[in-house]
């Protein structure tokens, strides 16, 4: 019994540290993002560098949850669903890993004025995936919260494309090479995939939620 | 010879274990909350607990309803019973041991020409119908209490699994205790009035009745068709017919063992009574209309009745009639056949009439009381001959004798208490009329 209680102690800090890494990993990436804009490009690099540990690091704590949830068959009528959950929103930070990668080899050249629309759209991003961890924390602790949380995903999201949008109809108004044009076009693209990937992870987090409901 | 006798009643409790173990286990195994290993060892151990701690109260109703007094009537009746239930369960009709067994008891009453206590059978009957209600009511009630505690207690989900562990088990416990209590009468029940089994006594620790005896064998053989056969049904109960989530199973067995208990506990029955409140019957129900009925209770809390298949609720409710009739029609052609083809003696026949009315004796007890009591009766009556005769005829003597012997059984006294005062008395009479 005390050995049981000790295991979901453990797992229970396990999923804890899980979603920290993915939420810290999150505002590191928008910090990242935003060294990039102003040309800080050494804060970009370690930045990036952190992002890369993060990712990592919540890969090898979902691995580990994955194979004590199962080899101690804990939460068993709910175990596919949450490993199903973590997997996707680990997602997220792989997107936010690839993003900052693809900044980091391509360098894309963003005009001046283009910038505030791409903090812009990396903040409503970056709020997806934060929200969606939160909502994330409150099915395992609050389910009551969780509707809260996934209703601004939804928000997050929506705006995030309402921003990538605009940002990419002002890049292909703007005199530019269409090559520069398609570059910069694929990089906003990127960026808003997060919020994408965090609106997915919410839509299942919806089902689970009522399925969890006793 | 006893064993081969109990067969028939052993073979209910081993069918009881294997299929009634699921109303207490089923989601827990099924759903892989609890390992088959564990809950069968929990399930084996509380159901022998309780059947041998709470059986007696009703074991006594069944007694009540019809006190069977051949080895080999008890033998056919539990026989007669498993068969209605075989019958029954391939017409694919719910069918539940309680039922088939008192259904069985009428048919010996029928066949012995003993009269059925309707007041008893109304109460039998009326239990049934009001048991999966209860259930329901106390299912629905633990369900919106569970969710709003849930909903406010900011358990993490591992948290809340793991306490869900330990509640399955320790209500799961409960639920054998209480199927053991109340469904033993339904094993051995009907072999109680004609038991052979003697009393026990274990200096320091207390006796063992004959009635506890078979109740622990009876228990046993419920343990091992939970060993030994219930894997299954406890799988299919848990994982194909009703998806409940853990916590919702949780609050169905509570709901069941709750009514289990309620009308097999004695304790519970003195205190209601002690307290100037009216007794609860104790009679066998069925634990899988119990769980119906809690998980319909929820259903209730859930979803205001949508998705209810009341076809079933009618099948369930055929079976309170159909299983009792079935299985008497069924027990009187078989008293029929194990009298007059097997020659074997269905009803024993009657010695002496003296009533004995004891709610706290022990039947094996009783057998002995009875046994002094004829010899006590055959010395008063010398005793009374001798005292009346100096003065009266032999006739009158008798007179005084069969008025006594009516005494006692309208009024249901210990005559062993009045035998001195009335001898001395009646001598005293003798002396002064002759003087």
């Amino acid at each position: 019994m005390a050995l049981m209680q000790n295991l979901t102690k453990l797992l229970i800090s396990r999923i804890d540290e899980y979603l920290d890494a993915i939420s810290e990993g999150m505002i590191v990436f928008q910090q990242g993002l935003l060294d990039y804009l102003e040309n800080r490009m050494t804060d970009f690099e370690e930045r990036m560098a952190m992002v890369g540990q993060y990712e990592s690091r919540a890969d090898k704590l979902r691995r580990e949850i994955e194979n004590q949830l199962y080899s101690h068959s804990l939460i068993p009528e709910m175990r596919g669903d949450v490993l199903g959950l973590l997997e996707h929103l680990d997602n997220i930070i792989d997107v936010a890993k690839e993003t900052l990668t693809q900044f980091s080899i391509e360098v894309p050249d963003i005009p001046m004025e283009l910038c505030a629309d791409f903090s812009d759209l990396t903040v409503s991003t970056v709020q997806a995936g934060e929200e969606l961890v939160s909502a994330v924390r409150a099915f395992f602790r609050e389910l009551s919260r969780v509707k809260d949380h996934v209703h601004k995903v939804y928000f997050f999201e929506k705006e995030t494309d309402r921003i990538a949008s605009n940002l990419k109809m002002k890049i292909f108004r703007r005199d530019m090479d269409l090559s520069r044009k398609m570059h910069l076009r694929d990089v906003a693209t990127n960026v808003a995939k997060i919020s994408d990937e965090a609106e997915n992870v919410a839509d299942r987090l919806s089902i689970y939620t009522i399925k969890r409901t006793i | 010879m006893l064993l081969f006798f109990l067969s028939s009643g052993l073979f209910l409790g081993w069918s009881l274990g294997a299929n009634d173990a699921a109303n207490v286990f089923g989601t827990a195994v099924g759903s892989r909350m609890i390992r088959f290993k564990t809950a069968a060892i929990i399930c084996g151990v509380f159901v022998i607990i309780g059947a041998v701690i709470g059986g007696n109260g009703t074991s006594e109703t069944l007694g009540k309803l019809g006190a069977i007094s051949a080895l080999g009537g008890a033998f056919t009746v539990a026989l007669s019973a498993a068969l209605s239930i075989f019958v029954m369960v391939r017409l694919k009709l719910p069918v539940s041991t309680s039922q088939a067994i008192v259904g069985a008891i009428i048919g010996w009453n029928f066949f012995a020409n003993n009269p059925t206590d309707t007041s008893i059978l109304i109460k039998i009957v009326g239990t049934w119908v009001v048991c999966p209600i209860i259930a329901g009511i106390i299912a629905a009630i633990l369900f919106i209490l569970v969710r709003f505690l849930v909903n406010r207690s900011r358990l993490h989900l591992l948290q809340q699994d793991q306490l869900t562990r330990y509640g399955l088990i320790i209500v799961g416990a409960f639920g054998a205790y209480s199927l053991g209590a109340n469904n033993i009468a339904n094993v051995v029940g009907v072999f109680i009035p004609s038991s052979p089994l003697h009393s026990l006594v274990f200096p320091l620790i207390g006796t063992f009745s004959g009635k506890q005896q078979l109740f622990l064998i009876g228990g046993i053989s419920i343990a091992i068709g939970v060993a030994t056969y219930s894997r299954g049904v406890m799988e299919t109960v848990g994982s194909s017919v009703v998806k409940l989530s853990p916590l919702a199973a949780l609050i169905v067995v509570m709901a069941e063992a709750t009514v289990l208990f309620i009308f097999a506990s004695q304790g519970l029955n003195t205190f209601l009574t002690a307290n100037g409140l009216p007794p609860i019957p104790l009679v066998p129900i069925s634990s899988s209309q119990a769980a119906i009925g809690a998980l319909v209770g929820i259903g209730l809390v859930r979803g205001g009745g949508k998705g209810i298949c009341y076809s079933l609720l009618g099948k369930i409710s055929l079976g309170w009639i159909a299983t009792p009739i079935l299985a008497s029609i069924i027990t009187f052609i078989a008293l029929f056949f194990m009298q007059n083809v097997f020659n074997q003696t269905v009803i024993a026949p009657k010695t002496e009439t003296i009533q004995i009315q004891s709610h706290t004796t022990e039947p094996m007890e009783m057998d002995r009381q009875i046994q002094n009591k004829k010899i006590s009766v055959f010395y008063f009556h010398e005793n009374l001959h001798q005292a009346v005769q100096g003065n009266y005829s032999l006739s009158m003597g008798q007179i005084v004798t069969n008025s006594f012997n009516h005494f006692m059984h309208v009024k249901r006294l210990d005559e062993k208490a009045l035998y001195p005062g009335l001898i001395g008395l009646l001598k005293g009479c003798c002396v002064g009329d002759t003087g």
